[in-house]
């Protein structure tokens, strides 16, 4: 069974072939929730630029047309006028500041409302997905999705998404009222604007290169750091510190060349904008100066005066549009990412066959809506329509089946099984002779390529998933618990169990006397995976959690061999009485659990190499009889 | 804190001040650009002076053009600043954890430690750009700005200082109340974290509990704290934008204003009027700038603190001042040991332990989980330091003893085992970097790893995977036990280091240990009687006491766990999962 990888950290960020397709779909996902919300934001960035763009015309209607009045009137002059312009100007501005208020106030919605129905809809998504993704995932990588990506997503839509907007809207509406005031000027301005943006394409284009060569080292160095950090122990005991810190300077010194490189290119963009754009501003001074002197296109003095504070702002947006691209890149590797998970095909589920509640009339059981403790399987024919029960009895069938993780690679051949209601299959062999795996295709964690699984005679692949798990009992080997009180995660999969039920399951899995010891006894809160408690205290825990739902089948993966054979014991107690009277297939470590088995199926490569009670299978002495006298030669 | 993280700084000092000095270069010659302007315009346009226009506008050009060339350098100063900062940073961390002792590593962990050298180490990075560009920059800009304003008219200047003070002060004022916010979101963080972390490592258990919906609705809520929590947090930012728009704006009309009627006034020209209103622009967007710049500090500021955890953190075992760098042989004392992984702690791991080994001898350990076995055998290499009483080695204390002399006379193979990229031959290398290939491959024949290394198409020069992925639990054992051999150690210590091996290679690697090196004290740790029934003592250890110390056959009679432990194992013949 391939673990979960762990690939440790993620090496290089790959560029994303398709942004444009990412950008779209990126914004279909803001706008589908928050299409109206948007729109707000759109019209409030319209009002508070123009309320920018009206305050910096009227510079020029303040010098041209009282200031340079004034100047000439020899009078007192009459500010009632200006002062009555000026409270038009500041009425708007007024506006303009409510309307960024209401913008920044929208955003949030927007950007925080994105994010968590972004990540809910990544962990609904994620839930459903089989199996066989979170093999072939690594678990960090998994995680830092939500974490990194979903975080890297947030800044561009919070803050570079209405950045485009105002900086797009101010660009067009600057343009528009430069052309007004001077077309001479604005095309000196423009003139710039194509230099500055051709610089910024040099260096751009350069310091995307050293990125790249950065990104690929600090794989390296990452990958470097979490294999020595991770080793460490191993490391000291082998006094191999120097050497390590050796191999590691020399990707140290890698990565800082070319981080220094990128750096380099990505910081003189700025400067390099805002210089030129002060010398746009120079030679717009000097030109219009001159202009202003010759009379020539009719440029005021105080037209001039608007003109140059448009060109600072008309320089503005486009340096602060450049200095985003390099979070852009990342945004969009991020959404990639995201939208690949969202993209993963779901667990199928086309099941029909479900359980339902039965009650017993007339000697019949028949169907109903109360809770009666007693189920039966409800088989709807597609075609006629006809409804068909059957008892729920627990009688699993292997047919001829055959699986393989991937359709090349074939682990499981022609495994044939027959368990009868009540029994107790037992499953022995080495690592990696598909113990592990039969039992995961019972409860259909994966789907077999050739031959039918049966329960009660139905092929599984008929019966809805949800009805087909809950009506299995699983102990894995692997113990997974979930922060929660001990008597939550002995409840975890039947939510309205009583405080009884709960203290029962954990009796009969004997558990019980463990909890009571605990602080808090049942409402002792476990945190981490349950880290606070031993391993066997944790088994325990998983088996009272199976023993409540109190299924008819069973399927234990017993300790691992990370369990001392005292605290197996334990353990051990708690499974035998969990067994007693349900058909039960069991991973067997160890003889005692296999020897009242009534059938004992060894396992090799895939294969049933011999199957028998233990009687007949020591008689046989074949496989079973070298793995039990210890005689197994390597 | 900051001063030691910034000691790290070193050969790019010059770098590091030449930064904010090309940056103020690059301030002072904008901020002198619409100082010219004004020029322009009362002295040039104002008079029909073509001439002085000109002479103007070649001086604005030098000025920009001197104004790049310190935004230029200031740019590849800064690059080369910080990402030395970093690479600097970087090294003398990496350097730094490799004098940790066990003890450190525990209390950082592997996965801390990582976190701190790459994501941290890269956070700090950005931020020391930025401060080195932005942190003179800001203040400059803004400083000259207000100094201009002055030049020109202090009565307009005072509308400026009034602005500043007034808007720092509600900046201060917002940014307090968001921190507070931020502050409670990262616990909520921590919680949504968890579950996914819980969800993606037991999906098994969701599915098979088909308990998927019940997950959902239970991160939809913790999802939602974050919601409500943050934009509480980004709500008391908000006012920042506004603020310093209705800042602005309220400047500028007071400019125009009164600059209105002090032109009218002679008191101001026309030109002086449009420089103030672009130094009006600039003072503010700098304050802005400020801020912002505060935020990004306060954020970083938790990278800071913990990579100055790591280079503050002190190496709980040095190498004593005077060592000793010969063991005179493998033998090994406890005279009343204590021992807890924390000193504080009220109950010890090892209590009392006497315990006399003599060279050559092979001693079992055995005992339930957490009976202390590995701790027993962690202190014979000095991994960790005893608490109370001493550990002997060759008659002498663990702690005389130069480090790298005792670790290469004790080779521990320990229970989590790594092996590392690289071929075979070089992860067996880290036992004696001067081996030979003979003396890799007769290690390998020792530890019966010989035949399946001669299986692999490559031999001895197969790439291992990093974290020897590639191989199985029992050759990787091998391996590690190979490795270990190399060292020719008085001492080996098998840390439940043949788990995954099959039962009869486990009897052939201990033959060949009698064998082939008679004279190395050999302690084995292991969970199955049949791995150490052979040694010539046997200790069970139990609650961190030896509970029992003899031979096999006198153990069976007299201890009580031992028997248990025996009975439950030979009454059948062990596991049947053994590997091939």
């Amino acid at each position: 069974m391939p673990g979960p990888m762990n690939r440790g950290v993620r090496g290089v960020k790959p560029m994303v072939d398709n942004p444009k397709q990412i950008i779209k779909r990126l914004l279909g996902y803001i706008f589908k929730d928050y299409g109206i919300h948007f729109a707000f934001v759109f019209l409030m960035i319209v009002i508070s630029v123009l309320a920018s763009v009206q305050g910096t015309m009227f510079t020029k209607s303040l010098i041209d047309d009282y200031i340079t009045p004034f100047l000439l009137d020899t009078d007192t002059p009459n500010y009632t006028p200006l002062i009555q312009a000026m409270a038009r100007v500041a009425v708007f501005y007024g506006m303009g500041v409510l309307a960024n208020f209401i913008q920044n106030k929208t955003m949030i919605v927007i950007s925080q409302g994105v994010q968590r129905n972004l990540r809910n809809d990544l962990f609904s998504h994620m839930e459903k997905l089989p199996i066989r993704y979170f093999d072939t995932h690594s678990h960090g990588d998994i995680m830092s999705i939500y974490t990194n990506d979903v975080d890297t997503l947030r800044q561009i839509v919070s803050q570079t998404l209405p950045q485009f907007i105002n900086s797009a809207f101010t660009v067009v509406s600057v343009l528009i009222s430069m052309f007004v005031l001077s077309v001479p000027l604005t095309a000196v301005t423009l003139a710039m604007v194509g230099i500055s943006l051709f610089a910024a394409k040099k260096a751009g284009s350069a310091s995307g290169k050293f990125f790249v060569k950065q990104q690929k080292n600090i794989g390296a160095a990452n990958g470097y750091i979490e294999e020595m950090i991770g080793g460490m122990k191993v490391v000291k005991v082998f006094c191999h510190e120097q050497a390590s810190t050796e191999g590691f300077n020399k990707l140290n010194e890698e990565l800082f060349d070319s981080a220094n490189n990128a750096n380099k290119y990505s910081n003189i963009l700025g400067p390099i904008n805002a210089q030129i754009g002060n010398i746009s501003y120079v030679v717009c001074a000097v030109c219009g100066g001159l202009l202003a002197l010759n009379g020539v296109s009719g440029l005021t003095l105080g037209a001039l005066a608007s003109f140059l504070t448009f060109n600072r702002s008309f320089n503005m947006p486009i340096s602060q549009i450049s200095m985003q691209l390099s979070s852009i890149v990342m945004a969009l590797a991020g959404a990639d990412r995201i939208f690949k998970l969202m993209d993963e095909e779901p667990e199928a589920d086309e099941g029909y066959v479900v359980l339902v509640n039965a009650v017993e009339k007339d000697g019949k059981y028949v169907e109903t809506e109360e809770q009666t403790g007693k189920w039966m399987w409800k088989h709807t024919h597609k075609e006629t329509g006809e409804v068909e029960y059957k008892n729920w009895e627990g009688n699993v069938t292997f047919d001829g089946v055959d699986f393989g993780y991937s359709d090349d690679k074939m682990v499981l051949h022609d495994v044939e099984l027959f368990a009868k209601p009540g029994q107790k299959i037992a499953f022995v062999g080495s690592t990696g002779a598909g113990k592990t795996t039969i039992t995961n295709l019972i409860n259909r964690f994966y789907d077999i390529q050739d031959g039918k699984i049966r329960y009660d005679g139905i092929n599984i692949g008929k019966i809805r998933k949800a009805d087909l798990r809950k009506s299995l009992g699983m102990v894995l080997q692997d113990t997974h618990l979930f922060s929660g009180t001990v008597a939550d995660n002995i409840r975890y999969g039947k939510k309205d169990a009583t405080m009884d039920e709960v203290i029962a399951a954990a009796k009969l899995a004997n558990a019980d006397g463990f909890i009571r010891r605990l602080p808090q006894g049942y409402d002792t809160m476990l945190k981490g995976d349950g880290g606070n408690l031993s391993q066997g205290q944790r088994q325990l825990l998983a088996i009272a959690r199976a023993a409540i739902m109190n299924p008819p089948v069973l399927i234990l993966d017993e300790a691992t061999s990370s369990i001392d054979t005292r605290t197996e014991r334990i353990v051990q107690q708690g499974m035998d009485s969990l067994m007693k009277g349900r058909t039960t297939f069991v991973i067997a470590h160890r003889l005692s659990t296999v020897r009242n088995s009534d059938c004992i199926m060894v396992l090799e490569k895939g294969r049933i190499i011999e199957r028998g009670t233990h009687e007949q299978l020591l008689e046989e002495r074949g496989k079973y009889y070298q793995l039990y006298t210890g005689n197994n030669i390597a | 804190m900051v001063r030691r993280i910034l000691r790290e700084v070193k050969e790019y000092k010059p770098q590091f001040i030449a930064t904010p000095l090309c940056m103020v270069i690059e301030v002072i010659a904008e901020m002198l650009i619409p100082y010219l302007m004004a020029s322009i315009i009362d002295d040039g346009v104002n008079t029909g002076d073509m001439d002085h226009i000109l002479k103007m506008g070649g001086y604005m050009v030098v000025i920009a053009a001197i104004g790049l060339i310190g935004g230029l350098l200031g740019g590849v100063f800064a690059a080369k600043a910080s990402t030395g900062f970093a690479k600097n940073l970087r090294k003398t961390m990496f350097e730094h954890i490799q004098t940790f002792s066990f003890a450190n590593i525990d209390k950082f962990s592997t996965a801390g430690l990582v976190t701190r050298l790459t994501t941290d180490v890269n956070t700090l990075q950005m931020g020391c750009q930025m401060c080195l560009r932005m942190m003179m920059r800001a203040p400059a800009s803004m400083i000259v700005a207000l100094v201009m304003s002055f030049i020109i008219s202090a009565r307009i200047a005072l509308i400026y200082l009034i602005a500043v003070i007034l808007l720092s002060i509600v900046l201060f004022l917002f940014i307090r109340r968001a921190m507070g916010f931020f502050k409670q979101a990262f616990p909520k963080y921590d919680a949504l974290n968890e579950s996914v972390q819980e969800n993606v490592s037991a999906i098994r258990v969701v599915k098979a509990y088909v308990t998927e919906d019940v997950e959902i609705s239970k991160f939809k809520k913790a999802s939602q704290a974050i919601y409500d929590i943050f934009s509480k947090a980004e709500g008391a930012t908000v006012y920042q934008g506004p603020a310093m728009m209705l800042t602005v704006y309220s400047c500028i009309i007071l400019i125009s204003y009164t600059g209105a009627r002090m032109i009218v006034a002679g008191s101001l020209s026309t030109g002086q009027l449009m420089s103030l209103l672009a130094y009006c622009m600039n003072i503010l967007m700098s304050l802005m700038m400020l801020s912002f710049i505060f935020i990004m500090l306060s954020m970083g500021s938790a990278s800071i603190q913990r990579i100055y955890d790591v280079l503050e953190e002190k190496s709980t075992i040095d190498n004593p001042t005077d060592p000793l760098y010969e063991i005179s042989d493998g033998s090994i004392d406890f005279d009343h040991v204590s021992f807890a992984y924390n000193p504080e702690a009220k109950e010890m791991v090892l209590k009392d332990i006497d315990l006399h080994i003599s060279n050559g001898e092979t001693i079992g350990i055995i005992g339930s989980t957490g009976s202390a076995k590995t701790s027993l055998v962690n202190l014979i290499s000095r991994l960790y330091d005893v608490c109370d009483g001493s550990v002997r080695v060759g008659g002498r204390d663990v702690r005389e003893y130069d480090i790298e002399t005792l670790r290469n006379a004790v080779s521990v193979v320990l229970q989590s085992n790594t092996l590392f990229s690289g071929s075979i031959y070089d992860n067996l290398r880290w036992g004696d970097p001067d081996a030979t290939d003979e003396e890799c491959k007769k290690a390998c024949a020792l530890a019966c790893a010989d035949e399946f290394i001669d299986h692999f198409p490559e031999g001895y020069n197969t790439h291992i995977e990093q974290g020897g992925t590639n191989v199985s639990g029992g050759q990787k054992q091998r391996l590690c036990i190979a490795r270990a051999l190399l060292k020719k150690p008085k001492i080996l210590i098998l840390d439940d280091s043949t788990s995954a091996v099959d039962t009869a290679t486990d009897a052939k690697i201990k033959k060949a240990f009698r064998e082939e090196i008679p004279y190395t004290t050999k302690l084995i740790i292991a969970q199955r009687v049949s791995s150490v029934m052979d040694c010539d003592r046997i200790i069970v250890m139990e609650d961190g006491r030896i509970n029992g110390l003899d031979t096999h056959d006198n153990l069976l009679k007299n201890n009580e766990i031992y028997r248990e432990v025996y009975e439950s194992q030979t009454s059948g013949g062990g596991d049947f999962d053994e590997p091939k």
